[in-house]
């Protein structure tokens, strides 16, 4: 119970930090990247605080001498270091997606909570979105071992 | 449509951001990923998987709400583009997500912060394409 009740609390505080940020207006997102026109600069400073906290907070939790998570078992972190077509494929697409719509799925979670109806679009063609790729790999996965056998 | 520069309050929601990141990752040893997170909640492994994801959604949602009540008027939501934009960027994203692994909160923050080369290069590629994007759209179209 603790467990989920401090979870709880977690997604509270990313939600608010979305909000206030800045992150889950798409006016303001698109103009961050919009330097040829109604240019925003304010971005830079969410990922830069966001950073700022989160390097040396990672690097002390995953520096304790017990080596675990206070409610886990263990520490999960992407183990795959190697860079491939599919990672830069995938970013590349993301960022056409991010620039039509101007949110991306950190942006549109807490936002879900505001009942805008961009908002619940968004999410729906996201959600959609995620299980037609997961489909594809799966195909794409099961022709390359029906290959291999 | 012209936004307010708010360094400040953009400052200040980044540093909760960065904060609820490493909170995650002290508490569940977790990646405060939008994208792996939302998979991870459509398609549960267990039940135990599922639950610390439900409840950090359920937050996340709880934020606008609570921030309603407080201050007495709900967050800016500003829509400059159609529904159908909404509706094919949403598709693209959820596309390009999955196959990228992570997005602005997953490798733009949580990797970039563990300096992962994956995550730097992820990174650095959405935010080239998006660019491009917002100008096309923009300044080829006229959108």
């Amino acid at each position: 119970m603790l467990r989920i009740i401090s979870t709880y609390l977690i997604g509270l505080v990313f939600g608010i930090g979305i909000m206030m940020s800045g992150m889950a207006n798409p006016a303001k997102v698109l103009n961050f990247f919009d330097v040829f026109g109604t240019w925003d600069a304010s971005l830079i400073f969410v990922m830069g605080g966001a950073i700022l906290v989160a390097a040396p907070g990672y690097w002390l939790v995953v520096a304790r001498p017990a080596g675990k998570p206070l409610m886990g078992e263990a520490f999960h972190v992407p183990q795959n270091r190697k860079l491939d077509m599919k990672l830069i494929a995938g970013s590349a697409t993301f960022g056409v997606g991010w620039g039509i719509a101007g949110f991306c799925p950190g942006g549109a979670l807490p936002a879900i909570g505001t009942l805008n109806p961009a908002v619940l679009t968004f999410t729906a063609a996201l959600v959609v979105g995620i299980f037609t790729a997961k489909f594809t790999q799966n195909l794409t996965a099961r022709r390359a071992n029906s290959a291999a056998a | 449509m012209t936004t307010e520069f708010t360094p400040f309050l953009s400052l200040f929601g980044g540093l909760l951001i960065g904060s609820s990141t490493v909170l995650l990752m002290l508490t569940l040893g977790r990646i405060m990923g939008a994208t792996g997170v939302l998979a991870g909640f459509l398609q549960p492994t267990s039940a135990s998987d599922w639950s610390w994801r439900a409840a950090l959604l359920a937050g996340m949602v709880t934020a606008p709400i609570l921030m309603t009540v407080v201050t007495g008027q709900p967050p800016t939501i500003q829509v400059p583009v159609s529904t159908l934009m909404m509706i094919v960027g949403g598709f693209i994203v959820g596309v390009g997500v999955t196959y990228g692994a992570g997005c602005t909160s997953g490798h733009g923050v949580c990797g970039m912060a563990r300096f992962s080369p994956r995550s730097i290069a992820a990174t650095v590629t959405f935010m080239i394409f998006t660019a491009i994007t917002v100008y096309v759209v923009r300044h080829v179209f006229g959108v």
